[in-house]
């Protein structure tokens, strides 16, 4: 058990230093400058150009030479400091992200463990059924296929728009202030319900159809019709199949972390929705290296730690892993 | 159990498939389709009322009392310093923080705002008096030394230095003094830039109190957030969030007893929309009030009767505040051949821009490129003589005379010395409206035989081909609405060509000619409101720009504006009897007429 999970922190770490690394290096590699997309935002003119230029580019220590810069970067993110957005000078990139990241988990969380929870099961039980299976499987591959963004739009067209039940932009009320009180729990949650749904629905189609079609193998695999021949009840055969056909999905759920993101990026600019997606977008555009940096650290450590867990789920749901270990040890 | 919970699942999941379902209409009101909208403005003001009636207590801004706005904003709000020009807050230079004037660029006047007066008692010398009895909003007068102070700011001599729009005045100005407390004289050296003066001090730069500004580091000055901002204005910081900035009424502002009034809005909400179709849905549902997007194909609402005005009724519906320009790198063949130009001028077809790019949202653009708030400066005989209009076949035949021949029969053209034309037009990525113009722009350059491929880099790497002068072509549009004919001119001659990467002001196609720099500089030294003296200089040089095209004037872009009438009324438009003021929340708009306008506003009827 300790080699094991000896092994896979190694992993991690290395995994960590070289997306780290990455993310570093790669907002470096876009054309341009960020100090001279900083200046023509402020419409600076003459001498003023060539003194904010030279303090901009002290600020963010972009005058020292490009190894000490890598090195610089990660003596500070050992101290915890992710430096100053460039886009929202003077804002501290631990500022911005700390004001965005709330939005984003409240979002991907429930929304992709909810739809996994129920897509899983969903897809398990449409296996079983053929009329489930003939009419609502078509849909859930529409559902699957269908662009984050797409659902969107046609999720605030349809109920912000024509049918007002939820409103259409914003993280709460813009009335509102944010306080502890019922109403505005309640306007954070109606604003939270239509990014949710998109989310939700697009993810669930996928995990639906793969459980369904594990299932399916699964029911027809040899140990299926041994358990049969042997006169077993359907419903143990079907748990059994259940069991086999849940590891794929875990692995899938590893897997899908990474893509959320993107997809919770489309959502945030439908929804006009605060969160970590848009922060992104804005930094890319505005070669904001230091708010880009921090935003995908923070995407790096979320799927890493995501991988972790499932790696320990794993141990509890698959005995053959359990089985394997013991195996080592013995 | 597992049954019944899969069961249960099972329903939630039909439930979540129903409720997309449910984006269709009932049958019954497809049927009636010219009920429908009837149907939906109704239920529109109902549920504004909604709304606004639940737990009052949690409304901190109730809906009659507040103005929506957005369009300034693009990521979250991050600091109220009216020095960070392009990253403050909405109305922290205008509505915070106050200039000495403001300027209205449709009337060309300038009136007094914390000055009472500003006149030149000799050629160089400019006395300030202020308004009696303006404070800060902590209680503090505002008196001559605050001005002195800010002014000082940027002295690259004095104790700041801190690197401000305005420091290059000090290159011409020698020393401020306080006469009393309300009176100033500016003292410059010989020939001051009275365009530039006029510019910078009278409307441009933002007074802050010398009390909570001293002592602060150059660093601090120039990008600091300013938490906290004290200023003299109609309204005052409140409130900052991921998604919104707050604003709330100064209800001791010194405008209330010279006016007679006060902004309506107690609180203006600017709100951060990251994409058109949230915006536009904000304004339907009429939860924006002012919306300074572009909206493309809002021309259509604007007649369709959904309570949505724009500052003219029919095309161009938009105020122009910029000209877009076709710009050519000058350093390169063959844009460096005028016969090359003069055929891209002919060949363009602007109105197929302005038509179907646009919808008509723009107007298309003079050939001196002179908005029409400078329309007085155009010298309409030099248009007719040197001017053009779309004609491909003129185009071509300018390219002929040239010597541009189609050797290697690929159906393009070759330059005159034989070499292959194959250039770049390019615009930032996600420009839709410019990637689009762009597009049309190739296609009416190979309808004459010219190889130009559109190209849609990141915002940084254009913004890099520019400054560094790497591009082939390019369109561009920075020069906007100002009190100076000057600030225009200094963009198409920047000079000189060394400075070019730093200034960040134009002339990316690094044109040069000295008989233009010098006119440019003769011209910041005509006295403001001297027509006959601008005309004379910008009359030379509309000759050159015509003769030599240094750039194509494309189109005039608006000042994009969409106002809802659902909750007040009394916004500005071209209408007789309207005001005529500004209505936009950019930055460096609140300073001209915009603060006026929300002097103006009115609570609608039935909000």
């Amino acid at each position: 058990m300790g080699r094991y999970f000896r092994r896979k922190l190694l992993i991690y770490l290395l995994t960590f230093f070289v997306a780290v690394t990455l993310d570093w290096c790669i907002p470096r590699f876009m054309p341009g400058n960020p100090i001279d997309i900083l200046i023509s935002r402020a419409g600076l003119r003459g001498s003023a150009v060539q003194t904010m230029y030279d303090y901009y580019t002290r600020v963010f220590g972009l005058d020292q030479p490009i190894w000490k810069q890598y090195l610089n970067f990660w003596a500070s993110l050992f101290k915890g400091d992710l430096g100053i957005s460039i886009y929202l000078f003077p804002t501290p990139v631990s500022k911005v992200i700390a004001g965005a990241v709330p939005y984003d988990l409240f979002l991907l969380i429930p929304s992709t463990l909810l739809s996994w929870i129920i897509g899983n099961n969903f897809g398990a039980f449409a296996a079983r059924s053929k009329q489930l299976d003939n009419t609502l499987l078509p849909f859930s591959y529409i559902l699957s296929a269908t662009p984050y963004m797409w659902l969107g739009i046609i999720l605030a067209w349809a109920f912000c728009i024509v049918f007002r039940i939820f409103p259409l932009a914003g993280g709460y009320s813009f009335a509102m202030k944010p306080n502890l009180s019922f109403a505005f729990i309640g306007s954070l949650l109606s604003h939270w319900v239509l990014p949710f749904l998109s989310l939700f629905i697009v993810q669930l189609g996928g995990w639906a159809i793969g459980m369904r079609n594990m299932i399916i193998y699964e029911l027809e695999s040899d140990y299926s019709h041994y358990l049969k021949t042997l006169g077993s009840p359907n419903r143990l055969i079907r748990k059994y199949a259940f069991n086999n056909a849940i590891l794929p999905q875990i692995t899938g759920l590893a897997l899908k972390l990474g893509e959320v993101v993107a997809g919770a990026l489309a959502t945030e600019v439908v929804f006009a929705y605060p969160g970590i997606g848009y922060l992104i977008l804005q930094a890319i555009h505005n070669e904001d290296y230091f708010l880009l940096q921090g935003c995908f650290l923070f995407i790096i450590i979320g799927v890493l730690a995501a991988n972790f867990i499932i790696d320990i789920v794993y141990l509890l749901v698959d005995p053959r892993m359990r089985a394997g270990m013991q195996g080592e040890t013995a | 159990m597992r049954k019944i919970v899969l069961t249960a699942l099972s329903f939630m999941l039909l439930l979540s498939l129903a409720l997309t379902g449910c984006a269709t209409p009932t049958p019954q009101v497809v049927v009636q389709t010219v009920e429908v909208e009837k149907e939906v403005i109704k239920t529109q003001e109902v549920q504004v009322i909604v709304e606004a009636t639940p737990a009052p207590s949690a409304e901190a801004y109730p809906r009659n009392e507040t103005l929506y706005t957005t369009g300034v904003q693009w990521g979250p709000p991050s600091n109220w310093n009216p020095w960070n020009g392009g990253g403050y807050s909405i109305g922290t230079l205008g509505l915070i923080y106050e200039t000495l004037f403001i300027y209205d660029p449709l009337a060309d006047t300038f009136s007094p705002w914390l000055a009472e007066s500003g006149e030149w008692i000799d050629d160089t010398t400019w006395q300030v008096k202020l308004r009696d009895g303006i404070t800060w909003t902590d209680g503090k007068p505002l008196t001559a030394d605050d001005v002195k102070f800010t002014i000082e700011l940027a002295d690259p001599n004095g104790a700041y230095k801190a690197g401000l729009a305005f420091q290059n005045m000090w290159k011409s100005l020698h020393s401020i003094e306080k006469v009393d407390d309300l009176t100033l004289v500016f003292n410059f050296k010989d020939n001051p830039p009275y365009q530039e003066v006029g510019f910078y001090f009278m409307y441009q730069v933002p007074i802050v109190p010398k009390h909570l500004w001293e002592g602060r580091t150059a660093e601090d000055i120039t990008g600091g957030a300013n938490e906290n901002p004290v200023g003299s204005g109609m309204y005052m910081a409140e409130l900052m969030d991921q998604d919104r900035a707050v604003l709330v009424r100064n209800d001791n502002w010194w405008g209330t007893k010279v006016f007679g009034k006060s902004p309506a809005p107690k609180y203006i909400v600017d709100i951060v929309v990251p994409s058109n179709n949230v915006g536009l849905g904000l304004v339907l549902q009429g939860g924006i009030d002012l919306d300074n997007n572009f909206l493309p194909g809002v021309a259509s609402l604007v007649k369709g009767g959904y309570g949505i005005k724009t500052y003219y009724p029919d095309a161009p519906y938009m105020i122009p505040a910029n000209t877009v320009q076709l710009i050519f790198n000058l350093q390169k063949a063959p844009m460096n051949d005028i016969n090359f130009r003069k055929a891209m001028a002919y060949a363009i077809n602007v109105d197929d821009i302005v038509q179907n790019d646009y919808a008509g949202l723009v107007k298309a653009a003079d050939p001196t490129s002179l908005m029409p708030s400078w329309e007085k400066y155009i010298d309409q005989d030099l248009v007719k003589e040197l001017g053009w209009t779309y004609d491909p076949e003129k185009a071509k035949q300018i390219l002929a005379d040239g010597g541009y021949k189609d050797v290697d029969g690929d159906k393009f053209l070759e330059a005159p010395d034989g070499s292959k034309i194959d250039l770049k037009i390019t615009c930032p990525s996600g420009w839709t409206d410019w990637m689009a113009a762009i597009q049309i722009i190739s296609r009416n350059a190979e309808a004459i035989g010219l190889k130009v491929t559109p190209e849609y880099p990141d915002y940084g790497g254009w913004l890099d081909s520019l400054l560094k002068g790497t591009l082939d072509m390019s369109i561009r549009n920075e020069a906007q609405l100002s009190s100076t004919v000057y600030s225009y001119y200094m963009w198409i001659f920047q000079h000189p060509l060394e400075t070019i990467e730093t200034a960040q002001w134009g002339n990316y196609g690094r044109y040069d000619n000295q008989e233009a720099f010098d006119l440019v500089d003769q011209l910041d030294q005509v006295k403001v409101g001297d027509d006959e003296g601008i005309k004379a200089i910008t009359s030379k040089l509309q000759r050159i720009t015509l003769t030599d095209l240094p750039t194509i004037p494309l189109w005039y872009n608006g000042l994009w504006a969409q106002t809802s009438t659902k909750v007040w009324t009394g916004w500005p438009s071209a209408a007789e009897g309207d005001n005529h003021y500004l209505h936009a929340t950019w930055r460096g708009y609140w300073n001209m007429t915009a603060g006026l306008m929300l002097l103006d506003l009115k609570l609608a009827e039935n909000p």
